[in-house]
């Protein structure tokens, strides 16, 4: 915490071991080893998204791309029933779309609108955050009575407010990828406030320190005091928000597509791949549901008990 | 005639029911996949919609059980000349607010629905006069004869002239209209029903009208409309008893319901055609990479449209077998024709006419599709998105609800389409009106109202003038050479694709009686349901 004032000399840097031996000798990583769960959780996590990542080379065929459907091949059962074919490890859906692959590629969509809702949310909320905490008076008042008037609604119901207007504002004409903007947009603006609210607490704790008016002190602007002295001092809750918030977005998404007003059939995410395998549950074609189902749970409930132990590892109460 | 069958059957087991009915104290709930949007009887000309405002609104005409026109407002009417029709109507008929039915509002009503925004214009013939003789007799006179003048009448529901004046409702309102207007909130009807509450897309509640002329056969005292678009809701209702009547039955589903102990599905042939049109008109597509020509306009690109979609695919996955493959722009039981053959699935035919059209590499297109409308429907557009994706035409689907995808491409939406899919059942049964509604030229100035619902905006004179001459033959074989001959102008030219007709499924919980029309509307005014 005193690095920003006191300098380091050459001999000490030259003598600091690397970050990456810094990070196995860290208290946090500590925990981490003897967490099974953590360690399970995130080693679920980081299969997911390199199965998302990789998914153009693991899949049998781009269920985005409407010429390599074969309408021929639609409502096959998994590999191992009687009726399943070969490649359609988890089955095809009524388009005649491989399960495995529309799940691959649906991550892709549900992962990259999580992540991108959370820097998004996360970037709002730290500034606003910031600039509430550190400045107080009028300012705060204001951004934190937006806050509280936002946190009043569930966040879900402002995402649909705001993928609503978005829709009537441009038409139905929006097509895959600014439907998928339009998501971030309405999760990263749903989601903000929970990170104001702890950046403002953090800084209110730090601004009173003496490192802060030494800063002010030598004349450094605010932004710069903001950003570069008082924010890294408030990672940790913030770190734990983000990860509880990549569950949370991606959670919204799927729900916001399940309901239909999410990303379209052309370019399913989880959600959507759900509120199309929905229609044939009655029918008996289960795993046109089940497994995207499965996977977005897996997927949540590994990135759940990843923030989880975080917090509780980053609690100094619980050590 | 399977239709024929099917209705007798329909129709016995409601007399049947009626010989047991108690008074009317019944709720019954319905549910559409699709919503009720305007209740304005002249904003959309879609069968769904119809069949609603019909429980509420009559016409002159009515059609029965087994789709005969029959007198409903109109007693009675003769053609003392061709091109005079008078209509005598019943004296004893008083709208819901008690306001008399007379003569005055059959004259408004014509002029109402043939008024901009009204999406029934060809209803009445652009250039016919209503003339008011009595309070109870109005004159049609045409300048030319129309045989089937009626025909399209069941439909063309009559309005209060002075509940409309003193509600500032004399303009029809336009299906894409964004402010409600108030005929689009309210209704005034002389139907079996009126409205109690209504919120669109939400639920709409009839209430039975003690007053109605005829004698009721149901047994209602209420009906709930409530719009569930998600096919599988839709069918958990239906067997958890929570609404009576669903339609469709999604086909994935039908097994499922007819096996359950309390509901079942009636299924039958629907005299709709399902279809897919290309914008020829335009000089430049709306919705294309494509600039400054119009690749529909060539004829060697429709044919390879028409041979890149495969209808049987189709028809064995998406529709489960449930739908027949058509040839013609009817259905089989309004006009067959053994010379009528559907052109070849063939893609690599259909490869080389793009090719030959300069069109080697493809183009981009849109496509709108209802997906709240027919059976499957988006599915279908979903499946034709990747058959012509194998031709290298990109398809950007935009299937969207039938109140968006209307307004969008219908007339008064301004045939904003480039490639579009829709379905079409002849209110009057009968091909003439397919061939002048759907298939003829849009800008006749002898006939505004012909074309009406050719989104394609496929023009063909010659076939126009078979349209014409089919109207005013009096011999039926004659007729029917005369309508095949226009059928085959329209195949040589690639006009449209047609794919199927869909196969009817209601389904109907076991405590409920009703009639099943092979026009697919839903009327719940013959349904009768068992005393809980």
């Amino acid at each position: 915490m005193s690095e920003a004032v006191v300098p380091h000399t050459a001999e000490k840097r030259a003598a600091a071991p690397g970050w990456f031996r810094r990070a196995l000798d860290s208290d946090l990583f500590y925990s981490f080893r003897r967490s099974r769960i953590a360690m399970i959780a995130a080693a679920v996590t980081l299969l997911f998204f390199l199965l998302a990542i990789f998914a153009p080379v693991l899949s049998v065929q781009n269920p985005f791309d409407p010429a390599q459907l074969q309408l021929m091949n639609s409502r096959i059962s998994p590999l191992w029933t009687a009726d399943g074919q070969s490649p359609f490890l988890l089955g095809t859906d009524e388009q005649g779309r491989d399960v495995l692959s529309a799940i691959l590629y649906g991550m892709r969509i549900s992962l990259l609108v999580g992540v991108l809702g959370v820097v998004f949310s996360g970037g709002l909320g730290i500034l606003l955050g910031l600039t509430a905490g550190y400045f107080g008076g009028a300012v705060d008042g204001l951004i934190m009575r937006i806050a509280d008037v936002q946190l009043s609604f569930p966040a879900i119901l402002i995402a649909l407010l705001i993928n609503g207007i978005a829709k009537s504002v441009f038409g139905n004409k929006l097509d895959e990828m600014s439907m998928l903007a339009v998501l971030v947009f309405a999760i990263g603006l749903s989601f903000w406030v929970q990170y104001a609210r702890t950046v403002r607490g953090s800084v209110l704790v730090e601004k009173n320190k003496d490192y802060v008016a030494a800063a002010q002190l030598i004349g450094l602007p605010a932004p710069v005091i903001m950003l570069r002295h008082v924010l890294p001092n408030t990672t940790g809750p913030v770190l734990v928000i983000a990860t509880i918030n990549l569950a949370l977005a991606i959670i919204t998404e799927a729900t916001l597509s399940f309901l239909g007003s999410g990303m379209p059939e052309t370019m399913p995410s989880l959600g959507t791949l759900i509120r199309i395998g929905n229609g044939y549950l009655f029918a008996g074609e289960w795993w046109i549901v089940a497994f995207p189902g499965l996977a977005l749970a897996a997927l949540i409930l590994s990135i759940n008990l990843l923030g989880d132990w975080l917090r509780d590892a980053l609690n100094p109460k619980l050590r | 005639m399977l239709v024929g069958r099917s209705l007798f059957a329909a129709t016995l087991a409601g007399m049947l029911a009626l010989a047991t009915t108690p008074a009317s104290s019944q709720t019954l709930r319905y549910a559409n996949q699709g919503e009720l949007k305007s209740l304005d009887p002249y904003t959309l000309n879609e069968s769904t919609t119809s069949a609603h405002l019909g429980h509420v609104y009559e016409g002159l005409v009515a059609r029965g059980k087994d789709l005969k026109i029959i007198p409903a407002l109109a007693e009675s009417w003769e053609t003392p000349e061709p091109t005079r029709w008078r209509f005598h109507l019943r004296k004893d008929v008083k709208f819901h607010n008690g306001d008399p039915f007379t003569a005055d509002d059959v004259v408004f009503s014509a002029e109402r629905v043939r008024a901009k925004g009204s999406n029934f214009q060809s209803r009445v013939p652009a250039d016919a006069k209503a003339v008011k003789i009595d309070d109870y007799t109005v004159d049609f006179i045409l300048t030319s004869p129309n045989p089937i003048l009626t025909a399209l009448w069941a439909t063309w529901y009559i309005m209060d002239k002075k509940w409309a004046e003193a509600n500032d409702a004399v303009a029809p309102t336009p299906a894409a209209a964004t402010t409600p207007s108030y005929a689009s909130l309210h209704e005034n009807g002389t139907g079996p029903f009126m409205i109690e509450s209504h919120q669109p897309g939400v639920k709409t509640v009839y209430k039975a009208y003690p007053g109605w002329w005829r004698k009721p056969e149901h047994n209602l005292k209420e009906i709930v409309f409530t719009p569930i678009a998600n096919p599988a809701t839709r069918v958990a209702a239906l067997l958890s008893g929570e609404v009576d009547v669903i339609e469709p039955v999604p086909v994935q589903d039908i097994e499922r319901v007819k096996a359950s102990s309390n509901a079942t599905v009636l299924t039958g042939p629907e005299l709709r055609t399902i279809f897919v049109g290309m914008d020829q008109a335009r000089d430049e597509l709306l919705y294309s990479n494509i600039k400054g020509k119009n690749p529909f306009k060539d004829v060697r690109v429709r044919e390879a449209v028409y041979r890149a979609i495969d209808v049987d695919l189709i028809k064995n996955r998406v529709m489960r077998g449930l739908s027949t493959p058509s040839a013609l722009m009817v259905a089989p039981e309004i006009f067959a024709s053994k010379d009528s053959i559907r052109p070849k699935f063939d893609p690599d035919a259909a490869k080389k006419l793009l090719a030959d059209a300069g069109y080697a590499d493809g183009f981009e297109v849109t496509m709108d599709c209802p997906n709240d409308r027919y059976v499957n429907d988006a599915a279908i557009c979903q499946a034709i998105v990747g058959m012509l994706a194998r031709i290298n035409i990109k398809v950007d689907l935009l299937a969207q609800p039938k109140a968006q995808y209307f307004a969008k491409v219908l007339k008064p939406g301004g045939y904003k389409t480039s490639l579009y899919m829709l379905g079409w059942t002849p209110d009057t049964l009968d091909s003439q009106n397919v061939l002048h509604d759907i298939m003829g030229c849009r800008d006749d100035p002898k006939d505004p109202n012909r074309g009406e619902a050719n989104l394609a905006g496929y023009c063909n004179r010659q076939f126009d003038e078979l349209a014409d001459k089919v109207l005013v033959e009096a011999d039926p074989a004659k007729r029917d050479l005369l309508i095949k001959q226009a059928f085959e102008v329209s195949m040589k030219d690639w006009a449209y694709v047609p794919l199927h007709q869909q196969a009817l499924a209601w389904g109907v919980s076991k405590k409920v009686k009703l009639t099943q029309r092979a026009d697919n509307m839903v009327m719940l005014y013959w349904a009768t349901k068992q005393e809980e």
